[in-house]
């Protein structure tokens, strides 16, 4: 077995790679697309709108087969990392989009006000007074959102990138020994997940260091789940 | 080489059946599991909480492709030998089952302590008033959430098509290895998910404007 060792390294490599790619890109774009999405020009809030929809309502698995297979009848041909990293970071940026956009809405109209009456344009009041509080309220469903997106990182095995699941997939054919590789698989990811919650909360402390009042491993041991309860309990917060 | 015409789109829209019965199974199964879960964590047993918690953050740290592959190919190595939709439904039903038990427990948590004291005053039993005072505030709370959900549950039910079951998504991949058409046939299939996901989107959020007009 150990001879395959190498094959997971490489995969975890990959994985690490297109989590942190498909995290940060995806958080950059979907800062900018929520902005857009309350932006007074109606054009941009529609084709926000329609983007977000799309990617929110289709499977990631159809996103990429369209991407990889579905492109070329086009003309553009993409190899497989590049349709794997875009596909997660196109998935990932709308939902950052719907989660930042709903902390900009919930942001108190005085804000605005207070902004305005110090002479600061629309543009300047949501760069400077609106948006960093309003992300750092999301902070929990955006850490849910980027964990989740590791995960699915598995997808992109089913166009023949050879992450970790991909790596353990062509092992276990090799192999016949599944059971084993892929309960090590799981729990490989399982600690990935909770490095992963980790790292994003450091490295958020470590940006808006007046709000690390809640101990490290209380948000760690935090579950996935993102609800509208969990946006919710964050504005109370 | 055929082309991508009536007999193979209606291939592919006959096999949505399959996955909205997926999708069903999955919410069922995973729904009554999670139900369990969210109020065993009431029992305030220290076993059971430690069970329950281990049980969520496995299932929710994994990938659902991985617990596909665990149920179709890992267990059969030790002599469970399940059918594509048994291993799906089975690694659907697990998946959905650590998220809902975690929506609906949050949603229980979230009725004020003040309400099970009610219950006590009324010489209700826990259980009375779990089921007649807290579950029927619960549930309108938990309901938005709860159908955000489902739309998760039918996205991922296209993953059961690696394992070979012929859901759309499958349907589709089978059309286009016969029609090699993948832009119209995959466009046909991501309209179809797009058109189930979409209803179920705006009846959530329905659910959450009409809560939030309520409360």
């Amino acid at each position: 077995m150990l001879q395959y060792l190498p094959t997971l390294l490489d995969g975890l490599w990959i994985t690490l790679w297109l989590a942190v790619l498909g995290i940060f890109l995806g958080f950059a774009l979907g800062v900018l697309g929520a902005v857009a999405s309350v932006s007074s020009i109606k054009t941009y809030r529609i084709v926000c709108r329609v983007y977000v929809e799309f990617f929110r309502n289709t499977p990631m698995l159809i996103q990429l087969l369209v991407l990889f297979f579905g492109l070329p009848a086009l003309g553009i041909r993409l190899s497989p990392l590049i349709a794997a990293s875009l596909a997660l970071i196109l998935n990932n940026t709308a939902y950052i989009m719907e989660i930042v956009r709903g902390g900009i809405l919930s942001t108190d109209k005085g804000q605005y006000e207070a902004a305005e009456s110090l002479g600061l344009t629309r543009g300047q009041a949501l760069r400077f007074v609106v948006l960093p509080p309003a992300i750092e309220k999301v902070f929990s469903p955006i850490v849910s959102q980027s964990v989740l997106l590791m995960l699915s990182t598995s997808i992109v095995s089913t166009i023949g990138v050879p992450e970790l699941t991909g790596a353990a997939m062509q092992i276990s054919s090799d192999t016949f020994r599944a059971l084993e590789l892929y309960l090590s698989l799981a729990i490989i990811y399982v600690l990935l997940n909770y490095i992963f919650r980790a790292a994003l909360t450091i490295l958020w402390q470590a940006l808006f260091k007046k709000t690390g009042q809640k101990r490290l491993f209380q948000r760690v041991a935090k579950p996935i789940v993102i609800t509208k309860l969990d946006v919710r309990s964050g504005n109370n917060a | 080489m055929r082309s991508f015409g009536l007999p193979e789109l209606l291939y592919v829209v006959e096999a949505l059946r399959w996955t909205l019965a997926l999708s069903a199974i999955g919410f069922i199964g995973g729904g009554l599991v999670g139900a369990l879960i969210a109020v065993l964590r009431f029992a305030d047993n220290r076993l059971i909480n430690g069970v329950i918690i281990i049980y969520t953050q496995f299932f929710q740290g994994i990938p659902l492709l991985l617990l596909m592959l665990l149920c179709y190919y890992g267990i059969s190595l030790i002599g469970i030998q399940l059918s594509p939709l048994q291993a799906a439904a089975t690694a659907l039903t697990i998946n959905a089952s650590a998220f809902l038990g975690v929506i609906w427990e949050s949603a229980l948590r979230s009725i004020p302590r003040t309400q099970w004291e009610s219950g006590e005053s009324l010489a209700l039993r826990p259980w009375q008033t779990l089921r007649y005072i807290i579950a029927p505030q619960a549930i309108r709370l938990a309901l938005p959430s709860t159908v955000g959900f489902l739309v998760q549950l039918v996205k991922e039910s296209s993953l059961a098509s690696v394992i070979g079951f012929v859901e759309i998504t499958r349907a589709g991949q089978l059309v286009t290895n016969i029609t090699f058409a993948p832009l119209e046939v995959f466009g046909v299939v991501a309209v179809l998910y797009f058109i189930i996901c979409s209803l179920l989107s705006w009846l959530s959020r329905r659910l959450e404007l009409s809560l939030r007009q309520a409360m």
